[in-house]
């Protein structure tokens, strides 16, 4: 039981923290129509800018001031990259902002080096904040989940509550009407943009210490960006928070917990063949669900594809 | 004009083969491993670590053979066997005959097959299999044969050292296994539930699990098991990020008891550890570095660290592999018949700069040395890895480790 809420906890921050990613990419993507494959190369410069501020000024400052960092370099590849390609249409805007992804990459392999970086924790967050039946919950966890939800609720004010938010959505849905009336769009597509990338660029800064700064780190969560906004449905920002936490729980309890299909098949009835070792199914006999968490995400939207193609809470078609 | 130029061709080739022939009384050795790509920081680290032993241990004094200097050659394999294999045939061609190479078993056994065969049909130009780090039991077991030697100590010999210290330590009851899935990771948790049961077979194996290699995000709900099975000691083969990765979350959630590793130091690992892994992190390894074994190893260390400020010595047996096979080849007087190298390099027995006495086990060519448990500290460091300050310090020594350990290996001698 005391596990339970241990789990709960765990899956709480992945979930968070998976949602900071997909937050800018579906903002981006109702906005242009563009799937941002570098979206997640942003998370890693996010880590690395901050490793590299914390080296001279320690961790806060480098929380503070590498994700407008970022920003500033998405709305420039908004400005100068993406904005040129747009007139060509979707497939070479897909291209541009897949070698992009690559760019970076190897730019961060030619600048920081093939290993990992001794990017840690402030030591002031580097305590036990409460322990659950033996097992510990780091301060710094707490201190993730209050980031972000502090940034979904800063995020959700802003787009429904004040006048900025409504031009926004006002130019998602309507852009020539608010062009019409006298607002910038190009301006304000540049502006989400930015702030869809500088969002990932927090998700880095708080994600490197526990995660990991290196290389790869683009690479291990790319694709489970996409699967989540395509579960949420595209554009939507409750959805993209919605599957977040769905896909932490998710692949937390299945890792946590070690189920076995063998109960499963034998609980609905099926007889386990003797020898498995000689049996055709055996591997479908043997599996266990730490095994396979990794892909279930992929299996859900697989299923949410079938059962409801525009997602959980989506609008349009994907 | 056309004579003119038919003459400065003529020379500059003239001139081209005797710097050919000149470079060819060095002796090369093709050092094949991965140059790009993701693990391109471990094989230049390698590369590095061969060319420095080279040059100091044997160009600067004198050479082998009264004057002839090793090169080292480096050919990038990309860490994939089959590119291995066409590397290896380059490097075959271009007359090169010793073969060095350690990153992933996968590539040392189909480069142990490819040999085996290369030399049963080409008498006249065969090669020597340097193998430095690939620790699959089987290459000294069932793969085995005459032209491969390995200057690593096992999977199995390291684990027996492991579980030397464990059965050892009467407060550990319960024991968590955890690796990478694939051949590796599945040999080390065989030996470990092998080797445990068989020494103190009070030990309860609470888990014994693996985790896809490469793909693992957050270690998290992996911790929450081992934690939730009150293990008093994790065993791990994990290498890279995957080691980063596992040790960070258990250490961060609160587990405090010893986490017994292979590969968990250097290249970024023990700068990103830091003060968090010292009093758990456990390594087992040969080749003693904290503290410096005597005055010979710190100068090399010393003038290692000189020409790469960035490097470490990760992987200290390269001095061992470039030594004996120097002396192999002024003993065998020839580098040209590797029969006869190989014979010398067979029960060869050598000191090592690093301490300890080394010999190379006839019947396996298996390389029998101290095998050392190091821990993870800040204390005693000579020299530190990644510049951090934290370093290896040898916690205690199994001395020719594995001396009699069985081997069904089965060789074909020439």
């Amino acid at each position: 039981m005391d596990l339970i809420l241990v789990n709960l906890i765990d899956g709480l921050v992945t979930g968070l923290l998976l949602f900071m990613l997909s937050a800018g990419l579906t903002l981006i993507f109702s906005m242009m129509g563009v799937l941002n494959f570098a979206h997640a190369s942003f998370y890693m410069l996010g880590a690395y800018f901050a490793f590299q501020i914390s080296l001279y000024m320690g961790f806060w400052m480098g929380l503070l001031i590498a994700p407008p960092l970022v920003g500033v370099m998405g709305a420039l590849v908004e400005r100068y990259g993406l904005r040129r390609v747009h007139q060509y249409g979707h497939v070479p805007e897909l291209i541009f902002t897949f070698g992009l992804a690559l760019l970076i990459e190897e730019l961060v392999q030619f600048i920081w080096g093939k290993s990992q970086m001794p990017y840690s924790a402030p030591e002031i967050l580097q305590f036990t904040a409460f322990s659950i039946a033996g097992n510990a919950i780091p301060a710094y966890k707490i201190f993730m989940i209050f980031i972000s939800v502090g940034i979904f609720i800063g995020l959700l004010w802003v787009l429904t509550k004040t006048r900025v938010g409504m031009i926004i959505q006002a130019a998602l849905s309507y852009p020539r009407t608010v062009e019409a009336l006298g607002h910038n769009v190009p301006f304000i597509f540049m502006g989400v943009f930015g702030v869809g990338t500088a969002l990932a660029g927090v998700a880095g800064v708080i994600a490197g210490p526990v995660l990991g700064t290196f290389p790869g780190m683009a690479f291990v969560l790319g694709s489970i960006v996409f699967v989540t906004i395509v579960i949420g449905g595209l554009g939507s920002l409750w959805g993209a928070l919605v599957a977040s936490l769905l896909i932490g729980w998710v692949t937390t309890f299945s890792k946590a917990y070690n189920m076995r299909m063998e109960d499963l098949l034998t609980g609905v009835g099926f007889t386990k063949p003797e020898p498995i070792w000689d049996s055709a199914w055996r591997d479908l006999w043997t599996i266990t669900s730490p095994q396979v968490a990794d892909i279930l995400p992929y299996m859900l939207m697989v299923l949410i594809l079938i059962l409801r193609p525009n997602g959980l809470f989506g609008k349009r078609d994907v | 004009m056309r004579n003119t130029v038919r003459l400065g061709f003529s020379a500059a080739l003239a001139l081209a083969v005797t710097a050919a022939a000149s470079l060819a009384e060095d002796i090369k050795i093709a050092f094949i491993d991965p140059l790009s790509g993701p693990f391109a920081g471990t094989g230049e680290n390698g590369l590095h670590q061969y060319e420095f032993a080279a040059e100091t241990l044997v160009n600067k004094k004198g050479g082998v053979l009264g004057g002839k200097n090793f090169e080292i050659v480096g050919f990038d394999n990309k860490i994939s066997p089959k590119e291995s294999l066409i590397q290896l045939q380059v490097a075959i061609d271009q007359g090169i005959r010793y073969i060095a190479q350690g990153n992933s078993s996968g590539v040392a056994n189909a480069l142990t097959e490819a040999i085996d065969k290369h030399n049963r049909r080409n008498p006249d130009d065969r090669v020597l299999f340097l193998n430095y780090s690939a620790v699959d039991p089987a290459l000294t077991n069932d793969k085995c044969n005459f032209w491969h030697f390995r200057f690593d100590a096992n999977a199995d010999i390291k684990m027996d050292a492991i579980t030397d210290i464990i059965a050892a330590n009467q407060d550990i009851k319960k024991v968590y296994v955890i690796g990478q899935d694939y051949s590796f990771g599945k040999a080390v948790a065989a030996a470990a539930v092998r080797f445990i049961t068989e020494k103190r077979p009070d030990i309860e194996i609470v888990g014994n699990e693996l985790h896809p290699i490469g793909k693992v995000k957050d270690f998290t709900p992996y911790t929450r098991k081992i934690m939730a099975a009150e293990s008093d000691a994790i065993i791990t083969g994990n290498w890279g990020a995957d080691m980063l990765g596992l040790g960070k979350s258990v250490l961060e959630n609160g587990f405090d008891g010893p986490i017994y590793t292979y590969y968990a130091a250097a290249d970024g690992i023990t700068a990103a550890f830091g003060e968090a892994g010292v009093g758990s992190l456990k390594l087992v390894a040969e080749g003693q570095i904290n503290p410096p074994a005597n005055d010979a190893a710190k100068a090399y260390y010393e003038a290692f660290k000189a020409k790469y400020p960035d490097g470490n010595i990760s992987q200290a047996r390269i001095t061992n592999v470039i030594e004996m096979l120097a002396k192999a080849i002024d003993e065998a007087g020839t580098a040209d018949d590797v029969v006869k190298v190989a014979y010398a390099l067979e029960g060869m027995e050598h000191e090592s700069i690093w301490g300890g006495k080394l010999v190379m086990r006839e019947k396996d060519h298996q390389l029998i040395q101290d095998v050392h448990i190091h821990a993870h500290s800040k204390d005693g460091v000579t020299f530190d890895y990644d510049n951090s300050g934290y370093g290896l310090v040898v916690d205690s020594t199994v001395e020719l480790a594995a001396m009699d350990s069985p081997t069904t290996c089965n060789m074909r001698r020439p």
